[in-house]
């Protein structure tokens, strides 16, 4: 982590828990960079998670007030927070698995609702702390330490699932794209609107490991294979979108 | 810390159905956030809150269910509001989680159980006592809650600031134990002038979450004051920072919670006593059970027998104290509950010699005096 952002971090708390090639060391640089850039007062900013690793990005490491929560309920103490002060810039950082399945329907209800929060989701495509299980969003056929034949279930795609509730602000990017995400980070951080970034990182150790990418740089590289960008999926077949990232922002589709 | 403050409503009598009596003493205790999902027989609380709480500036929501209610009460605790949810059986069975959080973190909230008969959907929504070990021991791990036990639409309304006083008072949930029928019971009660309330201690802090102070309670910063909290249901020191693995941490952690409600019994149990010196029948009820009770002793008393009441106000944490004062002369002592038998654990636990009877009703209905003199009668000497 660059110096200039250690005012924003306990460092106290370092070394991060996070696995040498993770991604979620990334996307908390590029949160912190955006705050950074935004000029935000960090006192006035609650992060909000849940149970998991990326749970921990916000805390303990994060120099702000930290709420870390039940496993699936961040979004709905985000929400207690945010309307009971509106003065509050509320951050929510957690899984997909956090997210999307135990707490999938408070995720959904909030973006109808449009609680004006920002849902960064560190999507792995993995249950990591727990040992490398199947989560909504492992792509099919993915191994995992609960589908060893290739998970036969489709993923959640979670940008279009939050966009069809009514969410102000959806995009995807993944920790390598680190400037689109910086600025999409930026956005959502001043939107007073609910925003959702899905952010894909990498999982060397608990999804990597099972699915023939063993280093940072064998997941990066297919990451790099497989990711199309929303401006030109016109382009592409709907046969060639099977197993594609697709990142950028969701603009509504009428 | 406690002020006096004026009441919200008029001061005068009232005739309201309990439910609102209870929605109005969160209003008057400062209760400005309130987040639930519909019930019976609670819902009124509710309803009444959202019309009321916009008036007073404070925060209405309806959320996607029982767990979201409880988890958006604890953040919105944590912007420094007194917070409330309501619910009943099966609603509360989806909160425990929530409540464990809120005895680690020490968040002040109340929960209103509004309790009916189980288990699972049960007789929706006839009235029961079934919850009281529930309250107590629903959630996992070894930890102490305060529950309290409403008999009136008075305490509908006392009670409830009581809850928030306490709860604000020791950072620790508190469960108003109340039952159908005195949620849905319509009589008059009396609003006084000003009411004592309690205010936490926001002082900020680099050691929210452990104190040398000796009532074991350490003041409660809120969001956005710069004191950069860390908040966690995990194993956390006084800062705030996880230490799962260490066993003295999670030691004294836990043995604080537990401590600083069982070292203030004496401030936080609330009983009544009737009759109870010379009783050689000691009845020891709690919720409407204790009026169908109260009205039996008044009945004994005429017909000159030793019959006393000791009603629990207070059910948890347990006051053994005060009853194994009541029980001294007693021959036998009936506990008369809307279950199978629930609070008579703790009572046959505190009088191991003496003779104890149950007095259950599991049919959705109020236990009636004659009920209570039906099994009085086989026992009486
Ligand atoms: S298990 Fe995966 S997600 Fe968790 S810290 Fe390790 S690499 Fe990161």
């Amino acid at each position: 982590m660059s110096e200039y952002l250690y005012k924003y971090l306990r460092t106290e708390v370092f070394p991060t828990p996070f696995c040498p090639g993770c991604g979620h060391g990334i996307l908390m640089g590029a949160i912190l960079r955006a705050v950074d850039e935004l000029n935000l007062d960090f006192q006035k900013v609650v992060f909000v998670s849940g149970i998991g690793c990326g749970a921990w990005i916000p805390s303990p490491h994060f120099r702000a007030d930290t709420l870390h929560t039940l496993h699936g309920r961040p979004v709905a103490y985000a929400t207690g927070v945010k309307k009971m002060n509106p003065e509050l810039n509320v951050v929510v950082i957690s899984g997909d698995g956090d997210l999307a399945a135990i707490g999938g329907n408070h995720l959904i209800h909030a973006a109808r609702r449009n609680v004006p929060i920002t849902v960064i989701c560190a999507n792995n495509n993995i249950y990591g702390m727990t040992g490398g299980q199947l989560s909504p969003t492992t792509p099919k056929n993915s191994k995992t330490m609960t589908t060893m034949t290739g998970n036969p279930e489709e993923a959640f795609d979670l940008c279009k699932l939050v966009k069809s509730c009514g969410a102000k602000y959806v995009v995807r990017y993944t920790v390598f794209h680190t400037k689109p995400l910086i600025k999409a980070i930026k956005t959502a951080l001043s939107a007073n609107q609910f925003a959702f970034i899905d952010v894909i990182s990498p999982c060397p150790t608990q999804y990597g490991r099972r699915n023939q990418l063993l280093t940072l740089f064998d997941m990066y590289s297919d990451i790099k294979t497989r990711v199309v960008h929303y401006n030109s999926l016109k382009e592409l077949k709907p046969e060639e979108l099977s197993g594609k990232i697709i990142i950028g922002e969701y603009y509504d589709e009428n | 810390m406690k002020t006096i403050v004026k009441s919200l409503l008029a001061p005068r009598k009232y005739f309201m159905q309990g439910n609102i009596a209870c929605a109005e003493g969160a209003l008057a205790a400062g209760c400005r956030y309130y987040a639930g999902y519909p019930i019976t027989p609670s819902s009124e609380i509710m309803e009444h809150l959202s019309k009321r709480l916009p008036e007073v500036g404070g925060v209405f929501m309806q959320m996607e269910d029982e767990i979201a209610s409880i988890c958006s009460m604890i953040g919105a605790a944590w912007t420094g509001a007194k917070v409330m949810t309501a619910t009943s059986g099966p609603g509360f069975s989806l909160m425990l989680e929530g409540i464990g959080y809120a005895v680690m973190t020490e968040t002040p909230c109340v929960i209103v159980d509004v309790q009916r008969a189980g288990p699972a959907t049960g007789q929706a929504t006839k009235p029961a006592q079934g919850d009281i070990m529930q309250a107590r021991w629903g959630a996992h791990g070894d930890y102490r809650i305060i529950a309290l036990a409403p008999w009136s639409v008075q305490e509908m309304y006392d009670l409830t600031i009581t809850a928030f006083n306490l709860s604000e008072k020791y950072r620790v949930p508190t469960i108003l134990l109340a039952d159908e029928v005195v949620a849905h019971l319509k009589e008059s009660f009396v609003v006084k002038p000003e009411i004592e309330i309690y205010n936490r201690d926001q002082t900020i802090t680099k050691t929210p979450f452990g104190t040398e102070e000796e009532d074991g309670v350490p003041p409660m910063p809120c969001f956005g004051q710069g004191a950069q909290l860390l908040i966690t249901g995990s194993t956390h020191n006084e800062y705030g920072i996880r230490k799962v693995a260490d066993p003295d941490v999670h030691e004294r952690l836990v043995l604080r919670l537990c401590k600083k409600i069982d070292n203030h019994k004496k401030d936080i149990c609330l009983t009544e006593k009737y009759y109870t010196d010379d009783a050689e029948y000691l009845f020891v009820a709690y919720g409407i059970t204790a009026r169908s009770s109260y009205a039996v002793i008044q009945e004994l008393q005429k017909s000159q027998v030793k019959a006393g009441l000791l009603r629990y106000l207070t059910i948890w944490p347990f006051d053994e104290e005060t009853l194994i004062n009541c029980a001294q002369k007693s021959r036998v002592v009936f506990v008369p509950e809307m279950n199978q038998g629930q609070l008579i654990l703790e009572i046959k636990r505190v009088l191991p010699d003496k003779k104890v009877v149950g007095i259950s009703k599991t049919r959705g209905e109020a236990i009636y005096p004659s009920d209570i003199i039906k099994v009085f009668r086989e026992h009486y000497e």
